[in-house]
């Protein structure tokens, strides 16, 4: 059996699938930060993907990835914060309570 | 040579900067005494740079022929604007800009040492706002040195402005004084509405140059270019060469050739820029500013409003006489409205109370003089009462009419700011029979009145016998028009000199308020200018300023006696002394006639007491025609159409930001269904597209 790029694309659609799933139903915010973290690797997982199959003799795709990572990981850590700066407020992490940022 | 020319400019400018800067941490008396200094020295430079031009004899100033020659001293470039146009700024030395040097370093000295005694009371106490007095007054006489040595038109025009300004500043010194302030502001905007006229003046003969020539417009600006005063040859570096000079001459005949209107550009050119000399001169119908601008403190007045800023026109004039020569149309209309100007304002003259407003109007007519003596001199042949005149002979008579009234106008000023100083009032009402009280003034005022009226030996007979003697050989209908003028300069005079000194005896109720002499510091200034307005008359002016350089009469103390057309100079002293007698008659002794005559011809004191009333014309122009019928419309029109427009732009997006506030909820999910759609829907358009 060959492995073609389909088995490695299904699983990443499949996460980024969940990922949006996730976002979309969870009222918790550090649930929904998993959630956004699933998407972010699924990408990733293309890129990686596209580059071995497209361009193998090529870096780019992977030093993106790295990237991605690295900026990602400086993401969730604004984001934890801002988690725990609204639970401070609110005494809760619902997303549905912070909705005092309107008009 | 060229430090002591960057030193007479640098050193007003920095004491400009000193004293406005740190002059309110100096004590009054050394912000005085600083200011003076720093005028001393500058005169004492301008003196020798002009001593040094005149009669050192050096080949940079005259040349084997006993020309006089132009010398540029130094010329920077300033803007560059492109490869054709460059504003420099430098330092020209010919017979006119070295004889104002003297003029004005001197009357600026003098104004500067009689300031210290007239800026404080009679207990000794300084006026408020002292040192910054004395830093306009510097500024003032850097902008005006500025102006003089211009090395090319558009130097003139910005000194031209900076002059301007600090007249304006100086005009509301008294900025709490509501009369003072509009004066200012009027002189400003009268004069700026001028100088727009000199302003399209330049740019129309910048336009022509430029659209007619391959050369330089820069060269075509230049002084040394222009003027028919010999370029020495060592300014070569600077400016352009003589026979450069002669192509753009020709240059501005032929590329002004296009006619407009009846008129060639170069007439319709001059005569703008003659607006902004009228502007700046007072000639009418621009002159309702310099009666108002009296309203400054009167060494002020006697400094920029009787001898130098106001003779800026006649010096513009002066300046581009050359090509004033080529439109003889534009020479035509400086002579008309000169001798009416010399007319009206000699007549009003004769019916002010205000002695500052008399000045001030023999200021006009005086400087009219010098307007007609420029406006009639033509390089053809001409006879004057049976005698030749010289070619030329009106520019040099109008310079030496320009330096000779500056001293003696001077001086009457400086001497009615001892009298106002002394009685607390401007009205000669208050004054009569001072003759005991204040000899030194009377008698310097005396004389100050005798050089105006053209007495022999005093400055102004042979500097206004010249005139005449110009006109005559011009013509005969202007020179008579002229000598009239001349007789009623006597008659206003004297009427002001007898209402003054005479007229009755001044009544004293307490010894020690008795009206005095002033301080020493206010004397000397007059008896210095006394004494040189006695012996101005006799500086062989034919032989140091003259048009094109060359000498029209020879040296010595006594060539002006020497060259006396008499039959003109026997006119115009009968004249003057008729004039001076009728006064003599009418106010010496207070008696019936002065009034019966005002009850005679009534029609006649109201016109000339109201000015003719032009204020009141000018008023009804700018407030009801302009102000009513284009101002408003236009108000009316940028307050409902334009910000009408703009307002609506303005409500529209208000309303529409307000209806769709709601999709701001707040509600994340919300957003995160929104942008879901969105895409969703942007994938299947492309997916439409594609397939």
């Amino acid at each position: 059996m060959e492995l073609n790029a389909l088995y490695y694309l299904i699983p990443s659609l499949i996460m980024f699938a969940c990922g949006v799933y996730g976002f979309i139903t969870r009222r918790n915010m550090i649930a929904m930060l998993i959630s956004l973290e699933l998407m972010l690797n699924s990408v990733d997982m293309n890129f990686v993907v596209f580059n071995r199959f497209l361009f193998p003799n090529q870096m780019e795709g992977m030093f993106f990835t790295l990237f991605a990572i690295a900026i990602a990981a400086a993401e969730t850590a604004l984001a934890i914060a801002i988690v725990v700066n609204v639970y401070r407020a609110n005494n809760d992490i619902d997303v549905r309570d912070i909705c005092k940022m309107k008009f | 040579m060229e430090t002591s020319a960057i030193l007479i400019l640098a050193i007003p400018l920095l004491m400009f900067l000193f004293l406005g800067l740190a002059g309110k941490y100096l004590p009054h008396k050394w912000a005085g005494i600083l200011g003076t200094c720093g005028m001393g020295v500058t005169m004492v430079l301008a003196y020798t740079v002009a001593f040094e031009y005149f009669f050192s004899g050096n080949s940079f100033f005259i040349n084997e022929a006993g020309d006089r020659l132009q010398h540029v001293v130094f010329n920077h470039d300033w803007l560059n604007f492109y490869d054709k146009l460059t504003i420099r700024l430098g330092f020209l030395l010919d017979p006119i800009s070295a004889m104002m040097l003297v003029v004005i370093t001197t009357i600026s000295f003098m104004v500067h040492l009689y300031s210290n005694g007239y800026m404080r009371d009679h207990h000794g106490v300084w006026e408020t706002g002292f040192q910054r007095f004395y830093a306009f007054l510097s500024l003032f006489s850097f902008s005006m040195l500025g102006l003089v040595v211009a090395t090319n038109i558009f130097q003139m025009y910005i000194f031209w402005e900076l002059v301007g300004a600090s007249s304006y500043l100086l005009i509301g010194f008294y900025y709490t004084k509501p009369s003072a302030v509009s004066a200012s502001k009027k002189a400003f905007i009268v004069t700026r509405f001028a100088d727009l006229g000199f302003l399209i003046g330049i740019l129309v003969l910048s336009f022509y140059v430029g659209l007619y020539s391959e050369g330089n417009i820069t060269d075509a600006f230049t002084f040394t270019s222009l003027t028919s005063v010999p370029v020495d040859g060592l300014t070569d570096t600077f400016s352009v060469s003589e026979g450069t000079a002669q192509v753009i001459r020709d240059l501005f005949q032929n590329s002004a050739a296009p006619m407009f209107m009846g008129a060639s550009v170069l007439t319709w050119a001059l005569v703008l820029i003659f607006m902004g000399g009228m502007g700046k001169s007072a000639m009418m119908p621009l002159h309702i500013w310099l009666p108002d601008a009296m309203e400054g403190p009167t060494p002020v007045s006697a400094l920029i409003h009787a001898a130098t800023m106001v003779v800026a026109g006649v010096y513009l004039v002066a300046r581009l006489f050359p090509l004033y020569l080529m439109a003889p149309a534009a020479l035509d209309i400086i002579t008309v409205v000169g001798a009416i100007t010399a007319l009206y304002a000699a007549m009003v003259a004769c019916a002010q109370i205000d002695i500052k407003r008399v000045l001030a109007f023999s200021t006009i007519s005086q400087i009219a003089f010098m307007m007609v003596s420029l406006g009639v001199t033509r390089l053809d042949h001409s006879v004057a009462l049976g005698h030749e005149v010289h070619e030329g002979l009106g520019y040099m008579a109008s310079m030496f009419h320009l330096f000779t009234h500056a001293m003696f106008k001077a001086l009457l000023f400086l001497g009615a700011g001892a009298l106002i100083h002394a009685i607390g009032s401007n009205d000669y009402t208050a004054m009569h029979g001072l003759r005991k009280y204040m000899p030194i003034t009377h008698i310097t005022f005396l004389i100050g009145c005798l050089a105006i009226a053209g007495i022999i030996p005093f400055a102004g007979f042979f500097s206004k016998d010249e005139i005449l003697t110009a006109c005559f050989g011009h013509s005969t209908v202007w020179a008579i028009w002229m000598a009239v003028v001349a007789g009623l300069t006597a008659f206003y005079m004297f009427r002001l000199y007898f209402l003054i000194f005479w007229w009755k005896e001044h009544k004293v109720h307490d010894e020690h308020h008795a009206p005095h002499d002033q301080p020493w510091t206010m004397t000397l200034p007059l008896v210095i200018l006394a004494v040189v307005s006695i012996f101005a008359g006799f500086v062989p002016f034919g032989s140091l300023v003259t048009w094109n350089g060359h000498p029209i009469t020879g040296s010595g103390f006594l060539t002006n006696l020497e060259n006396l057309n008499w039959s003109v100079a026997a006119l115009s002293l009968i004249i003057a002394i008729v004039g001076i007698m009728v006064a003599m008659k009418m106010y010496k002794k207070e008696n019936e006639l002065p009034a019966k005559m005002r009850n005679a011809l009534p029609r006649l004191w109201d016109w000339c007491h109201h000015r003719f009333y032009w204020d009141e014309l000018y008023m009804f122009i700018t407030h009801r025609i302009i102000f009513g019928l284009v101002c408003r419309p236009i108000a009316w029109f940028d307050r409902h159409i334009i910000d009408g427009t703009m307002d609506a732009f303005a409500a529209v997006t208000n309303k529409v930001s307000y209806a769709i506030r709601g999709f701001q909820s707040g509600n994340v999910h919300m957003y995160v269904w929104c942008y879901l759609a969105g895409a969703v829907l942007l994938a299947v358009i492309t997916m439409i597209c594609v397939l």
